[in-house]
């Protein structure tokens, strides 16, 4: 076993430190040793974002970052985009459009969706396929999860207008 | 819009779309599921896997794997026992408890590039995966078999030396690759010919592909000093899990207690087991709770996938564009132990039509790839593939629009199967009809862009859907909502379906019956959450133990109004006196008042409904072929279905948006990719490749409403057929789209260039 590396940190705005071996992946981390769990492993490899994570800003898959590299980092995950007494609109237009079945991808598209609408308020149909590219979801189809996040930002867009 | 829906509503509650009961823990990243599970002092399990498709293993050493550090147990097929041939019907696959036990763990051979040889347990993830590399283990390597034309070769290797062809229910001699062989018949197949005016026959290949779900697979076993094992895991079916756990771990049922958590995705592929009895042995040998997840190959290597077939499909139509025989020759990899899904493929092959002729020869044939499981409407989609492509062919030969053809030719009530069955009320003919008058039918398909070329295709299919056991407990709260209590694992949304049916029943609204999912000793027997039988048939448990409730709660009504029981009727959320309707009390007053007028009130009711109304399925896909590349991008897609009766529309067209995009991936991309060893070379999902959302275009949804006699709402399992129909829709569209018919799944750019006389 390697020798264990302290890290400090800041997850969902509090700032946390761990410590881990350093071949331990950040997604490892939040799940096994701060039980984030909301972050998903689907691949270990980066190909289905349910670990999205927002990290300085970027959308990273967690399962492609080492658990060191957060040093120092801001990180977002799925357990801290709603405010503690509402959700975010894209979670909550996700439940009106029933754009989750099985819901094992949804924390990493709700992730992804909010730095999508953090980055393009107004996102095209096509802007939204492309940014979730690096999100597989096996049970919609896509259809409602897309609709979600138009509805979403136009909900985000007429809260900003008031 | 997305979607309509036809048929009225006399419904309160059924017909709308409430948020789903689990919804908002699934959107704050608060749902567990099985990977999340974790206890004290536990340990974690990795397994060797075989690098061979097929070798007899000669030794395993696990010495030197035993002493590196962390290390607690390691496990073979030795350690579990040993189990006669059993045969155990799963829900929605038969399987030989024998070769579950010898595919979780391999005994003498490994099957399959991946098979699993060894366990380990050790305290970290990453120390049990590094003396699993320290197992050594000697393999005689041998000739892999990959295709069933390959195992059926005069000279193959044989998989199993044991195995002997059981050939229309009996048992034969000769040692073969063939599992079983079965067939169906009606009518007079050689004098439907001779009265045909046309005949098509044509041969297909569809690939071996995954159902894909996105949650690996999962389990935390703990077993106990009084030899009795609790099992954490996502699954389709806790019972399931237990039996199979028990059965292969020799046990009583009662002795394994399965807690399953939010599940993610199964699709078929999370019925049969692969680590859970592992990690419970891996449990007992240490004493510590067990965890074992399974990375993204392993679940490629060794688990589901969907048959991979050879099809032969011959029709012969008369000249006024009537059916009149139909031949099927069914072969389907059954992976490296007997038992494909070639049964539901005879049974759904021609399904859709009324055909007076007809043969079907079904093959269930062993292959050096994993044991093949259930993939929603298992075995249909292959089958599907092959028919509606050569209909196709028949609607252009005979000049008649192929929805019309279909109406001509379209199973209805009274219509019998070649396998038996006679239809009671079907909505095909209503699908063909409401894909006629869609507009997406008439629709112009726009100019393709320079080199490229567009089509429009259609196509229909039929899944049967099972009926099975299920139990549902209702408690009265306090505060005048209720609890309904389950034992279906929800994949999909069945809680919201489930309980909006009971609150239906109630008078309540959806959100006042709390859904909870339960483990193996808080609720009766329940079968799979598959085979589309959630809401039909734990929906019909929770409609008779919502009367069951209602009628207590009548009883204590009365009691509290001091009449007789049948004096009071129910509406509204109000008992009142029939005789006397200002007296009165409402459902939340006689709630509230239970542990005066006689104690908790819980309603609960079992059923086992003997029948379930099938799914039909027509759907029109509109695609753009890029004539250089070969890559085909589907742009256009309306899935039309007979629902029954949709109790929460979105999760219904969520079921066909889904199992559309399935289809259409099944269609293109989606392949299990071998070398000349048998050896997978894309177990991931960059290169395994599904449909992502830019693949796709939005999906249409017509929901048609064609109610199944046997459910009081009408409800027919909506989840499997909308599989069915995409890849011969996309099929039919590229061939007006290139002018080639494609005989081969996927259509992927290299197999459509090939096709077309490219490369």
């Amino acid at each position: 076993m390697s020798k264990k590396i302290h890290v400090q940190t800041t997850i969902n705005g509090e700032e946390i430190d761990f410590l881990c071996e350093p071949r331990n992946s950040l997604l490892e981390v939040l799940r096994d040793n701060l039980k984030l769990t909301g972050s998903k492993e689907g691949c270990n490899n980066g190909n289905c974002g349910a670990c999205n994570v927002i990290m300085d800003g970027r959308l990273v898959n967690a399962c492609c970052v080492l658990g060191v590299e957060a040093e120092g980092a801001d990180i977002t995950t799925i357990e801290g985009i709603a405010e503690p007494d509402c959700l975010h609109p894209v979670q909550q237009c996700f439940l009106e459009d029933a754009a989750l079945q099985c819901g094992v991808c949804t924390p990493g598209f709700i992730v992804s969706a909010k730095a999508l609408l953090d980055s393009n308020p107004d996102p095209s149909e096509y802007d939204i396929r492309y940014w979730f590219a690096g999100n597989l979801c096996r049970c919609t189809g896509y259809d409602k999860i897309v609709r979600a996040v138009q509805h979403a930002a136009e909900r985000k867009r007429e809260t900003a207008d008031v | 819009m997305s979607s309509e829906t036809s048929g009225s509503n006399g419904y309160k509650v059924i017909g709308t779309r409430p948020i789903r009961h689990d919804g908002v823990d699934k959107v704050i990243g608060r749902a567990v599921y099985g990977q999340d599970v974790s206890l004290p002092g536990m340990l974690h399990g990795a397994i060797l896997r075989s690098p061979h498709a097929h070798a007899t293993i000669k030794s395993i050493d696990t010495s030197e794997a035993e002493a590196h550090p962390g290390v607690k147990a390691i496990i073979t097929a030795r350690d579990l026992p040993a189990l006669a041939d059993q045969l155990s019907d799963l829900g929605e696959n038969v399987v030989n408890l024998r070769d579950v036990s010898t595919n979780i763990l391999a005994a003498g051979k490994a099957l399959y590039h991946g098979h699993a040889i060894a366990a380990v347990a050790a305290t970290t993830l990453n120390a049990a995966q590094e003396a699993v590399q320290k197992i050594k283990v000697e393999y005689e390597v041998q000739q892999p078999v990959l295709s069933v034309q390959d195992a059926l070769a005069p000279d193959a290797p044989l998989l199993n030396p044991e195995n002997k062809t059981k050939s229309l229910g009996e048992d034969t001699e000769e040692p073969s690759n063939i599992a079983s062989y079965y067939q169906h018949k009606k009518g007079d197949i050689d004098k439907g010919f001779e009265d045909a005016d046309v005949i098509f026959e044509r041969e297909f290949d569809t690939a071996t592909v995954h159902q894909g779900y996105i949650e690996p697979h999962n389990v935390v076993a703990q077993w106990n000093a009084d030899e009795s094992v609790i099992i954490w895991c996502s699954t389709q079916g806790s019972f399931t899990v237990q039996s199979q756990v028990a059965d292969l771990l020799n046990m009583p049922v009662s002795r394994v207690r399965v807690i399953p958590t939010e599940i993610g995705g199964g699709f078929g592929g999370k019925v049969q087991v692969y680590i859970k009895p592992v990690a419970a042995v891996l449990s007992k040998h240490t004493g510590r709770p067990v965890r074992m997840v399974m990375d993204r190959h392993e679940v490629f290597q060794a688990t589901g996938p969907a048959p991979g077939s050879n099809i032969k499909i011959k029709l012969g139509a008369t000249n006024d564009g009537k059916l009149v025989a139909a031949y099927a020759y069914l072969a389907y990899e059954a992976g490296g132990f007997a038992g494909s899904v070639v049964g539901a493929a005879g049974t759904c092959v021609f399904a859709c039509y009324d055909i007076p002729n007809v043969q079907i020869d079904g093959y269930d044939i062993l292959c050096n790839k994993p044991k093949t499981s259930a993939y929603r409407a298992p075995g249909a989609t292959n089958a599907t593939f092959c028919t509606e492509a050569v209909i196709d062919e028949i609607c252009e030969k005979l000049e008649i629009d192929p929805l019309e053809f279909r109406k001509r030719n379209g199973a209805k009530e009274g219509v019998s199967r070649a396998d038996g069955p006679t239809y009671d009320r079907i909505g095909y003919i209503e699908t063909l009809e409401a894909a006629l008058a869609h507009e997406h039918y008439s629709a112009p398909l726009g100019d393709a862009p320079e080199g490229k070329a567009r089509g429009r295709g259609v196509a229909s299919g039929f899944w049967m859907n099972f009926a099975g056991q299920s139990a549902v407990n209702i408690n009265v709260n306090g505060d005048g909502t209720v609890t309904l209590v389950e034992g279906s694992t929800d994949i999909g949304g069945t809680r919201a379906s489930i309980a909006m049916q009971a609150a239906e029943v109630l008078h309540l609204e959806a959100e006042e019956v709390r859904p909870l999912v339960v483990d193996t000793e808080a609720i009766g027997f329940t079968e799979v959450t598959g085979g589309s039988r959630t809401t039909f048939a734990t929906g019909l448990a929770a409609i008779e133990a919502a009367k069951d409730t209602l009628n207590k709660m009548k009883e204590r009504a009365a009691k509290m109004l001091e009449v007789e029981a049948d004096d009071i009727e129910y509406s509204n959320k109000v008992f009142s006196c029939k005789s006397n309707p200002e007296k009165k009390h409402t459902f939340q007053e006689v709630a509230e008042k239970t542990g005066q007028t006689g104690g908790p009130v819980v309603g609960s009711a079992t059923t086992s409904p003997p029948s379930h109304g099938p799914a039909m399925a027509t759907h029109i896909a509109d695609v753009e072929l890029d004539l250089e590349t070969g890559k085909v991008d589907v742009i256009r897609y309306t899935a039309v279905q007979d629902v029954g009766k949709a109790i929460h529309p979105s999760y219904v067209e969520g079921q066909l948006q889904g199992g559309a995009a399935q289809g259409i991936g099944w269609a293109l991309s989606e392949e299990y990719v071998y070398d000349d060893e048998g050896h997978l070379l894309n177990s991931s999902f960059l290169d395994y490749r599904m449909m992502t959302s830019l693949d796709l275009p939005m999906i249409d949804t017509v929901l048609v409403e064609v109610p199944a006699a046997d459910h009081p709402y009408g409800v027919r399992g909506v989840g499997e057929v909308p599989i069915v129909p995409p890849p011969a829709a996309v099929a039919n569209a590229l061939y007006r789209a290139a002018g080639v018919r494609m005989e081969k799944l996927p259509m992927s750019p290299k197999n459509v260039l090939e096709a077309m006389g490219k490369i």
